[in-house]
Parts: structure tokens; sequence; C-alpha cells
């Protein structure tokens, strides 16, 4: 199902959406319409323009493409399916996200994967191309998050407080060091070559939805984050 | 039931364009591209800036005026008649337009100071015109000046902020920059003098946030003589930058840097001298730091400012296309007056990003 956006309301082209009985549905000439392809899943979502706030919101396993840049809060809650974006992302990227995995070939902007949870099979995903604001993986507590920073932009990698308060998971940040320092909570361990196979498998994945060359990405050492078990989240504010 | 009763989530659009060549552009660009973010409004408050509208009335100031009625419009036209020399006076012509109701009278007059009172006073001529603002909005009950800077205008009220601009005839109008701003309004009534731009001779602030320092900073820039009778961030936004810039002298990079100042943390890993720099503004302007969050478009003669908080809490992005210059809250609402960009861009939170005519500002 094609169908042209240009000047419908949110309700209304979620509800075409919504109630197509097709697994491909093509958006074209989207403007800020919110909420799309939130909490649905078997479809094929392919999306031209500039969609809204909260796209993929509670995605429950949909294949979302987007051809330009998305807003904020791209799958908030996102619980399983695969969102690519070709071009930015804006603010709070994969907020609280449970499963699935978000794919941006350019940049995104502060938050991104705050309150990132996993459980038993669900571990989520977020690669971002090119690079990100502060706060990112703030308050982690599970899943990955993987920064390629694939243009060396001189703003750096990642912005301030990367990692605060982060509790569990991992990030991959493709660079020698941080500009900016990191909290105490973090441990970085310098990875000269990529070896885990979960890792090499996601940024298999991720070259392959933008074409990107592979070898190229994993020819640059990573800095891998996790929690500082030696000096843990829970002392952040309070002793308890 | 009444605002202020019930709970509104916080949200608001702030939209710009400048074109930095001088060309001016009819107001209808704005109307377009803050109505593709209706949703952030509730209805209770838009408003719009525009720069170089009046250039056949261009060295007088332009007020706009609201009255609940003739008595208050007698009262401020015979101040106005005694401190002013005014050039030519009228109603402002609006369109009846469904979505705006409840409009106060609305008038606009071209004035300069009278020059006898001027000289007695010894005042310089923009502090006479604030303060004889000020005594207006201050002492004549249901009468409001929402504008008064020269070759711009604020047109504002209740309702989305695509019906306030159709009510007052936008498309009419061209100006080299507009702002606007739909309303969403969280702690205060919505009302006509409190939609958004606030303006303070040719300075607007459109914004959208929830300043959590408003006491901190309205106490202090009350010593300075400002009077915040309206409860609204977005008012103590506007004297602040009044203050630090028309009074303090400071450029518009240093505005940025004392109203959002760095963590002490991030200010330490500057290099010296702008960590010299940050510390002088932080310990001069302690009070005035604005905390919550906002994204702000600051409007001057000549240019535009745009602004985030330094945690970036609200979405806020620039775009150019040639001369032109954007700066939204949604990349949709730039995209719906230019489709073809050149880049498109989010500020870091406290990164003041300005864009002005060419030539600089005149």
């Amino acid at each position: 199902m094609k169908i042209e956006a240009n000047n419908l309301d949110y309700r209304a082209l979620n509800e075409i959406v919504r109630s197509s009985q097709d697994r491909e549905v093509e958006i074209t000439g989207c403007l800020g319409q919110r909420y799309l392809g939130a909490g649905l899943s078997g479809k094929h979502i392919y999306i031209e323009g500039t969609p809204g706030n909260a796209l993929a919101a509670y995605l429950d396993g949909c294949e979302i493409e987007v051809h330009g840049n998305a807003q904020d809060a791209v799958g908030d809650t996102m619980n399983a399916g695969r969102v690519c974006i070709f071009g930015n992302a804006g603010d709070a990227v994969g907020y609280a996200m449970r499963g699935g995995k978000i794919f941006i070939r350019g940049d995104a902007g502060y938050r991104v994967g705050i309150h990132m949870k996993a459980y038993k099979e669900h571990r989520p995903v977020i690669v971002v191309g090119g690079v990100v604001g502060s706060f990112l993986g703030e308050y982690q507590a599970g899943g990955v998050i993987v920064v390629l920073d694939l243009n060396r932009d001189p703003m750096g990698i990642v912005g301030n407080f990367c990692g605060t308060g982060m509790h569990g998971g991992e990030m991959y940040l493709r660079c020698e060091e941080v500009s900016h320092p990191l909290p105490a909570q973090v441990k970085a361990e310098r990875v000269e070559r990529l070896e885990d196979e979960e890792i090499l498998h996601i940024i298999k994945e991720y070259a392959a939805a933008f074409s990107l060359p592979v070898k190229e990405i994993l020819s640059s050492p990573f800095l891998k984050l996790t929690p500082n078990t030696d000096n843990p989240y829970k002392q952040l504010y309070t002793n308890n | 039931m009444l605002e202020g009763q019930f709970r509104n989530p916080s949200g608001c659009a702030i939209s710009g364009v400048i074109d930095r060549s001088g060309r001016r552009m009819s107001g209808e660009c704005m109307i377009r591209s803050i109505s593709t973010m209706h949703d952030r409004s509730n209805g209770l408050g838009g408003g719009f800036a525009g720069y170089g509208i009046y250039p056949e009335y261009k060295d007088y100031y332009a007020f706009h005026l609201f009255y609940d009625g003739a008595a208050s419009k007698k009262e401020t036209e015979d101040f106005i008649g005694s401190h002013f020399d005014v050039a030519f006076q009228s109603a402002i012509s609006t369109r009846k337009t469904a979505g705006v109701t409840d409009a106060p009278v609305i008038f606009r007059y071209f004035v300069l100071p009278d020059s006898r009172k001027l000289e007695t006073r010894k005042l310089d001529e923009e502090e006479y015109v604030v303060r004889a603002v000020n005594k207006i909005n201050t002492e004549i009950k249901g009468a409001y000046v929402f504008s008064c800077g020269k070759n711009m205008g604020i047109f504002k009220g209740v309702g989305f902020p695509e019906d306030i601009g159709r009510f007052y005839r936008l498309d009419e109008y061209e100006g080299y920059a507009w702002t606007c701003h739909g309303r969403y309004p969280t702690n205060t009534p919505g009302w006509w003098g409190g939609a958004h731009p606030f303006g303070l001779l040719d300075y607007s602030v459109v914004h959208n946030g929830e300043i959590s320092s408003y006491d901190a900073n309205r106490r202090w820039i009350e010593m300075y003589g400002y009077k915040c009778n309206l409860q609204t961030d977005t008012e103590v936004i506007t004297y602040i930058v009044d203050f630090l810039l028309r009074k303090k002298k400071l450029t518009l990079g240093e505005v940025a840097k004392v109203i959002a100042a760095s963590f002490w943390t991030t200010i330490d890993s500057k290099p010296e001298e702008d960590r010299e720099q940050e510390i002088l503004l932080r310990k001069m302007f302690p009070s005035l730091l604005i905390n919550g969050p906002f994204s702000i478009i600051f409007g001057y003669t000549g240019g535009l400012m745009a602004l985030n908080d330094r945690l970036k809490l609200r979405s806020m992005v620039v775009a150019e296309r040639g001369e032109r210059a954007y700066i939204a809250s949604e990349e949709c609402a730039i995209r719906a007056i230019e489709p073809e960009l050149d880049y498109v861009r989010a500020p870091r939170g406290g990164e003041p990003v300005i864009f002005e005519l060419n030539g600089g500002v005149k």
C-alpha cells in the first residue's frame, strides 16, 4: 500500500497504516506526523520525508525504514523489530528500549539509549554511524549501544556525561579515547580488534543495512564501556 | 475547567526564519511552518514577531496595544499624547477567524519621544520608551503595550498560532525575519498579553520550556528596575537579555554563557581562555543562570539567536538554504516551508546559534 502523507493529520495517517491489510506500507511526503508504527508488528513500513516524534514507540516487531531524518524519541520503549534511519535522529533515541534494533546512518542527539534494559533473550541494540550528544547511555541497565563516528567528526564521538549511572549492558565507541571524562561508575577498556561474536554480527548487519564497508569499520580500535563493579552505581547518590 | 485547575503536559512550539540578504517575506511562511507543529500547542496562545515590517515608519517606535475598553484607551492615549509625538495611529486590522474569540481592542501607534520631555528627563531615548511602556503596563488598568520596537512588530493572542496569524492578516505584512510561537501554557493562565513573543524595544523572545529558576532570576532582575508582573518565565528571560545586552553591553555569545552557563565540571575541562571567561561570567551574574528546560529564539534588529538550556531538555534544530536560515522545535516545521536544505542540525545544549543580516546588524 502506498500513502501520500502530505497534509494528513497524524491520527488519520496512523489509522490508515494500522488498518492496512498489506505487509508492505510505503509512506511518501511524510511531514512531522507523530507515532508512526507505534505498537505495531508484522509490517514493513518504508517512509520518505520527516516522520514526527515518537516514531516506532512501543514497536513490537515491524521493520521500519526512514529515508530522511527522524525527530525525537525514536523507538521509545520499543520491544522488538528493526528501525533503519538513513539520515540523522533527534534526542532520546531508544529511551527505555527493551528489545529490537535501531540503526542510524548519521548522527543522533542527546540521551541516546537512556534507561535501556535487557531481559532473558531480549537484548536491545542501537548503532549510530555518526556521533551523539551528551548523556549517551545514561542509566543504561542492559543491551548494546555502538557509536561508530564514521566521518571522524571534530565535535567528538560523544558529549558530556556519557554512561552516568550505567549499571548494565555495554557500549562500544569506535575511538581511541573520549574527549570528555567518563564518570567513575564506568569502566573503559580498549579493544584493539573486535572479536566478540555478538558485536561483530551486529556491526555486519548494520553495514549491510546501509551498504557500508564492514572491513573498514572494523579496522579501528574500539573503547568498550561497562559498569565498573568496583564502584557500583548504588553509591552514586546515597550510601544504602 | 479553567486553565490552572488541571495539569497540562508541557509542549510549545517555536519557529523562526531570517533572509540574510534582507529580502522580505510575507508572514504566511511562518503560519505554514508553525501549523505543522499544531499538536505542540493547545490553543491557549499563539504569536509572531516580524522584523522590517514597517519600512515607511522605520524611525518610529511602533506601539501595539491591547485595551479592554474605551476608558483604558482614553487614559492611555492621553498619556501617550503627553509623552510622545504620534506620527500615525490606527486600529490594527484583523480578520474574523474561527478559533479566535474574545479579542481585546487592538491599536497601533507610531511614536517618537517628546523632545522636550526627553531633554528634561536626561534619559536616553530607549530608556525613556522602556519606562513609559512600563508605566502604562503597570499603572493603567486594562491597557497593555505588547510591542514597542522600531520597524518590527509583535502580533499575539489566545488561539492556535496559525489562527492568530490569519486573524492579524500576517500574509499582508513583509519582513526580513519572523519568529513565532505556539503555546501550551503549564503554570500560568493563557491570556492575550501572556502569549508569546514577549518584547521590549526591538527585542523579542519566543520560548518553549519551563524555568525552575524563575523566582531567583526575578528577584535579581527586579533589583534593576524591571517589574515582572505577568508571572511568566518568558517575561523574565526578555528582561534578562535586555539587561545584559542593552545595559551591560555584553555580546550575544556572552549572554548565552550567562543564561546557559556550563557546569563547573565542564568548565574545568575547557582550554584556559574559555575557562577564564566562563568563570568570570558565572561569577558576575550568578543569579541570571536560567535553570530548567528551555529552547528560545531571541529576535533583534538584524538577527536571530537560537539557544537551548545547557542540558538540552527541549528540542530545537537549525538549518540553512542559501541566504535563508531557519530555526524550529521540529525539523518538519522547516521542511514545510523549505523542503530542500543545505544542512539541518541540532545545536548542542548552551550553544548559541546566531544568524544576522549580511553586513551585520543595521
